[in-house]
C-alpha cells in the first residue's frame, strides 16, 4: 500500500510522516506541493511544520498549492488523507474539516507529551484503536487552538466526529478539549498532535501514534 | 491606478491572543482606560487600472478566497479616497 506524504515549502515533520508509514508496513510515496498529481497513491498525510512560513494564516498559502486541487477533490471522493499539525490546518483551509486553528490562549509555544482519548475508532486514521484508549504523542504548536461555531461543535459531538480529544490540561485553549476531528464519511482526518512522531520506543516517548497509521493501511488491505 | 484596501478582523465572538497581548502591554506602559484591544489585518493592494465596480467585485473575491478566511474572520473593502473611480 503507498501512502503519499507531501512536502510543502516549511514542512518540517514530512520524513517523519514518512518513516511512520514504512514502520507500520506501507509504502511511502513523497509528494511535491508544486507537482498537481497524486501519483496514484491509495492515502495522503499532509505533514506537520511551517508551510509557506505560515504567512497570512497557518495553511491558507499551502490550500492553494497545485498538489491540492488533486487532493482536494480525491478526500471527496473517499481517500484516506490525514493532517497533522500544520496539515490540520490546511485541510480546515481546504474546508474539508470544519472549523479552524488559532493562536494558543495563553499566547505561548507549547511542546510536551500529550495524553489523549481517542473518542472516535469509526474513520480509516483510527479503526485499529480502542473507542476511549488513552494514548500519549508528542504535541508541539503555537497556533494550535481548534475554535468552530457552537452548531459547528454540536454538530461535530452529536455525529461523533471528534477523534480525539486533550485529557489533563487543554494545550491551546481548544473548544471542548478538542484535538482531532474528522469528515462526515470518516477519511478525512485532522490533529494537532504528533502521532508520526511516537512510532519507536527509540526516539518517541511511546508507540502509541502507530496505530493511525496501521489503521489505514489494514482498512485499505480489507477494501 | 487605484488602490483598494482590506481590512481582516477576527470575528468578535473568535478570543484574540494577539490583542491581549497588546493590551496587557498597553496597561504595563501607563497608557490607562483601555478596555480592549483587538488586532487585525490591512492590505492595500494596487490595480493597474481604476477600481472599476468589475475591478473591486474581484477583489472581494480574493478576500473571501485568500485574505480572510471567513470561518474566523469578517473583511470589509474600500477604494482609498483620491484614488480615481
Amino acid at each position: 500500500m503507498r501512502i503519499g506524504v507531501v512536502t510543502f515549502p516549511g514542512s518540517l515533520d514530512d520524513r517523519d510522516a514518512g518513516r511512520a508509514v514504512r514502520v507500520a508496513g506501507g509504502e511511502a510515496v513523497a509528494l511535491w506541493h508544486g507537482d498537481a498529481d497524486l501519483h496514484g497513491v491509495d492515502a495522503v498525510v499532509l505533514p506537520g511544520g511551517f508551510s509557506y512560513g505560515d504567512y497570512l494564516r497557518c495553511g491558507a498559502i499551502a490550500r492553494f498549492a497545485p498538489v491540492m486541487q488533486p487532493l482536494v477533490d480525491a478526500a471527496r471522493g473517499g481517500l484516506p488523507v490525514l493532517g497533522i499539525c500544520n496539515g490540520f490546518q490546511t485541510l480546515c483551509e481546504s474546508h474539508l474539516l470544519p472549523g479552524a486553528l488559532i493562536r494558543n490562549d495563553h499566547r505561548k509555544f507549547v511542546c510536551r507529551d500529550q495524553r489523549l482519548r481517542v473518542e472516535s475508532t469509526a474513520t480509516a486514521w483510527t479503526s485499529g484503536y480502542e473507542q476511549g484508549q488513552e494514548i500519549v504523542v508528542p504535541l508541539k504548536n503555537g497556533e494550535g487552538g481548534f475554535v468552530a461555531d457552537q452548531r459547528t461543535l454540536d454538530e461535530l459531538e452529536a455525529e461523533g466526529r471528534v477523534v480525539v480529544r486533550y485529557l489533563d490540561d487543554n494545550p491551546n485553549g481548544s473548544y471542548r478539549d478538542i484535538a482531532g476531528i474528522t469528515n462526515a464519511r470518516g477519511n478525512v482526518v485532522g490533529l494537532m498532535p504528533h502521532p508520526e512522531h511516537a512510532v519507536e520506543s527509540l526516539t518517541g516517548p511511546t508507540t502509541d501514534g502507530l496505530g493511525f497509521f496501521t489503521s489505514v493501511l489494514e482498512g485499505l488491505i480489507r477494501a | 491606478m487605484a488602490r483598494v484596501v482590506v481590512d481582516v478582523m477576527l470575528k468578535p465572538e473568535i478570543l484574540d491572543p494577539q490583542g491581549k497581548a497588546v493590551q496587557g502591554a498597553l496597561g504595563r506602559l501607563g497608557f490607562e482606560g483601555v478596555t480592549s484591544v483587538r488586532q487585525g489585518k490591512r492590505f492595500e493592494i494596487e490595480l493597474a487600472g481604476p477600481a472599476t465596480p468589475e475591478a473591486v467585485a474581484e477583489i472581494e473575491r480574493a478576500a473571501s478566497t485568500l485574505l480572510a478566511n471567513p470561518v474566523i474572520e469578517d473583511f470589509t473593502i474600500h477604494v482609498e479616497s483620491g484614488a480615481e473611480v
